[in-house]
């Protein structure tokens, strides 16, 4: 009997932590203005209040509203999905049991699966992000040009460490130049530095995941501790780095959100993603369409890549934080960009004064081995370079982990400014 | 780069981003003096990690943060308790039970109430100034490890003291003695009249108690930011791995949470120390991070030989009759 009660106790308590994992089940079903359901695929929770699921979530809900459409009755979630190809079918499965007309997967390790469902579900469309696999009917990909709102950024960093004299910046990233995605926004982020400080070093340490947070943090203080960092700048999820940098009482930019609630006394402004602003344009487009397959004629092509111009990517509201000008500075940058008029990645640079006045001159784009990328008052870089295969750092950036793969050994933190032109070397 | 400098943080992170394990070890060293294998030290720190933190924070105070994450480590214990002593569940298969349900608790609390109103730590000045690092005198004055051992926050120095009371408790008092005894051979310690069955569970709550602190701990050192991604982090694991290491000894578990603290905080350091260090240390850098990441459970494998070597030789503290379940009518 004993036996039996215990068993009886360790099967309840089995089925009760079963339960409270499964925090994914869908929104119930009701009425809505329409019929068209959303399905979303999401690697951390929906409750998220900050960082990547997050800004997604919050696209997505924003878009539907938008659009009159319900995020309660009409939009159909399987969240903490990990990128591993069996669950995330799994999830789609789902989802398409549910009636779903389109289905948006937020990590880049969807990829695979959302191509083999893309061709299994003809009648559903499918819409990835950050990925390069597309198809010609049912199945696009979507992601913004980063790298121009860390420029931005990194003119509101650039324009603190003037301030604080402090040339060394930090950058926590997920990882360095194994993917385009990360190499593309350090290096936006860099050169906006630098456009504003010619002699700021960049320091990369990178964690070799894309959310790890014990480590954003420790990494975090790590740059600033012992590589005498003044602004930590970071492409991962948590708003750990920011509130490292403000329990050491130094500066940092954000990413994904504005992490200012989070670091009220650190945070400058953080690189952030509109993605309501794709998200309605692709629920439009799939409200338009008469069937699953005429999705990508009518986007307007297999993949979608935003910028400042399309409201896509933007810099969060400055904080008090920021240094003098830093407004007008990036008030201005932001138009050449917008314009069309000048881009990151080109052979023309800015050169930012500490009053926000933009000039801009002839320069060749160097990476720091001291390779020319682009030539002095060459075309900016092809979309195709930034999104795939850019895995080089410019000029002024040191990845810490491995600094002999990327520059002079011997770059001493503490000597920065005149360190930072033998960095090419 | 300033050499001392980058050596002394290294220290600080070694001790900084470790003392979860020495709460983790000597509470199951407790638990398993009383011949209790605990699996369940995951799930025990993760369910004393929450809500330690959401009543610390509900009571603006460090002192109520530590006792919940206490209470509610020892009520995981009382789970486990009336579930192998009383109703003789298998002790392995419960642990593993109490760890997968205490994540689940910690996840479905987490999300529910940050879908509400989730405190944020520093809005609550008892909680983060209780936190804050207490210089000690003089001795944080040594270069290198005056810094790095004596500038922490109470919860280290706490994690310190309760090791060293647990080994005084175990070795130098009558009823450490007595649990000894129960977990050797609880049969004899019943036949000279120990109550078994109240030490087991006097202790395995003890123990979870203490291992609930070191949840707390970690949530502490996230400040309290709560964002899918477990705050025990795989912890209370290597913790189980370190009762051995310290072969039941909870002075040698501090010695044995340094040692793995040491690879744990590496490759936070490593880029620092190579780029200080660059004729000596230079080959730090090279080493790729998922090694790094793989150091801790390499070095527990390595210390698993080592120490049944070292038990061959018959110097082992392992209780006797760990793991298995006392059965009073079948004696």
């Amino acid at each position: 009997m004993k036996k039996f009660l215990a068993l009886f106790l360790a099967l309840i308590l089995a089925s009760v932590s079963l339960l409270s994992f499964a925090g994914c089940q869908p929104n119930e079903e009701g009425e809505g203005e329409s019929n068209f359901k959303v399905g979303a695929i999401y690697i951390n929770s929906k409750n998220d209040t900050a960082g990547y699921t997050f800004a997604h979530h919050n696209g997505i809900t924003t878009a539907m509203k938008q659009l009159g459409l319900n995020p309660d009755t009409q939009l159909f979630i399987v969240d903490e999905v990990p990128e591993d190809k069996e669950q995330v079918l799994a999830a789609i499965d789902t989802l398409v049991g549910n009636g779903v007309n389109i289905i948006f997967g937020i990590s880049f390790g969807y990829i695979d699966a959302m191509e083999e469902a893309a061709g299994k579900y003809p009648d559903v469309i499918f819409s990835h992000a950050t990925g390069y696999k597309s198809n010609e009917t049912n199945f696009n990909n979507y992601f913004g040009r980063a790298y121009q709102a860390r420029y931005l950024a990194g003119i509101a960093a650039g324009l603190k460490s003037l301030e604080t004299g402090n040339n060394n910046v930090g950058y926590v990233a997920a990882y360095a130049t194994e993917y385009a995605e990360t190499a593309s926004g350090i290096n936006g982020f860099a050169l906006g530095v630098q456009a504003v400080n010619p002699d700021a070093v960049l320091y990369v340490k990178s964690l070799s995941a894309w959310a790890d947070e014990v480590n954003e943090k420790a990494y975090a203080n790590e740059l600033i501790a012992s590589f005498n960092c003044g602004i930590i700048s970071q492409h991962c999820d948590s708003a750990q780095p920011q509130i490292a940098a403000e329990a050491a009482n130094v500066f940092g930019c954000g990413y994904n959100s504005d992490m200012t609630a989070d670091a009220p006394k650190a945070h400058l402004t953080a690189a952030i993603w509109h993605w309501d602003v794709y998200y309605k344009t692709a629920m439009q487009a799939a409200m338009d369409c008469e069937k699953a397959a005429d999705f990508v004629t009518k986007m307007g092509g297999q993949a979608y890549y935003g910028g400042l111009k399309e409201e896509f990517v933007d810099v969060s509201p400055l904080n008090s934080t920021c240094a003098a000008n830093t407004d007008k500075a990036i008030a201005a940058v932001r138009e050449l960009i917008v314009s069309g008029e000048w881009d990151v990645f080109s052979g023309v640079k800015l050169s930012i004064s500490a009053d926000g006045t933009v000039t801009k001159s002839d320069a060749a784009l160097v990476d720091n081995k001291g390779n020319e990328i682009v030539a002095a008052g060459g075309a900016s870089v092809a979309d195709g370079v930034i999104t795939g295969t850019m895995n080089y750092f410019v000029k002024g950036i040191t990845w810490v982990n491995d600094p002999n793969g990327s520059t002079t050994p011997d770059t001493d933190p503490d000597t920065s400014a005149d360190a930072s032109e033998e960095v090419s070397e | 780069m300033d050499k001392i400098g980058v050596l002394t943080q290294f220290v600080y992170n070694i001790v900084l981003l470790n003392i979860p394990l020495l709460y983790g070890t000597v509470g199951e060293i407790m638990v398993e003096k009383s011949g209790c294998l605990n699996l369940g030290v995951e799930g025990t720190m993760a369910v004393g990690a929450i809500f330690g933190y959401i009543f610390g924070c509900y009571a603006n105070s460090l002192g109520v943060g530590i006792f919940s994450a206490f209470l509610m480590g020892a009520l995981c214990g009382l789970i486990f308790a009336v579930l192998t002593v009383s109703l003789q569940a298998n002790q392995n298969i419960t642990g593993l039970t109490l760890s997968t349900f205490g994540l689940g608790i910690y996840f479905f609390v987490g999300h529910s109430l940050k879908a509400k109103a989730w405190p944020v730590m520093n809005d609550y000045a008892g909680v983060s100034e209780g936190f804050q690092g207490i210089q000690i005198p003089l001795l944080s004055k040594i270069p290198i490890i005056g810094k790095g051992l004596f500038s922490h926050n109470i919860l280290v120095y706490l994690g310190i003291v309760i090791a060293l009371a647990v080994w005084w408790y175990l070795n130098r008092t009558t009823l450490g003695l007595r649990l000894r005894a129960v977990g050797e051979n609880p049969a004899a310690a019943d036949s000279v009249g120990i109550n078994v069955k109240r030490m087991k569970y006097l202790h395995i709550c003890i123990g979870c108690g203490i291992m609930g602190i070191g949840g707390y701990y970690m949530g502490l050192n996230m400040s309290g930011s709560f964002n899918s991604s477990c705050w025990i982090n795989g912890y209370g694991w290597i913790a189980v791995a370190l009762v051995i290491f310290a072969n039941w000894n909870p002075a040698l578990a501090i010695l044995g949470t340094f040692v793995f603290g040491f690879f744990n905080a590496l490759p936070v350091s490593a880029s620092s120390l190579a780029m200080a260090f660059p004729k000596g240390l230079g080959w730090l850098a090279a080493i790729p991070s998922q090694l790094y990441d793989a150091l801790p459970f390499i070095i527990t494998a390595i210390v698993l030989i080592a120490t049944s070597i070292r038990n061959k030789r018959g110097s082992s503290g392992l209780p006797a009759a760990l793991g298995l379940n006392y059965f009073r009518e079948e004696r």
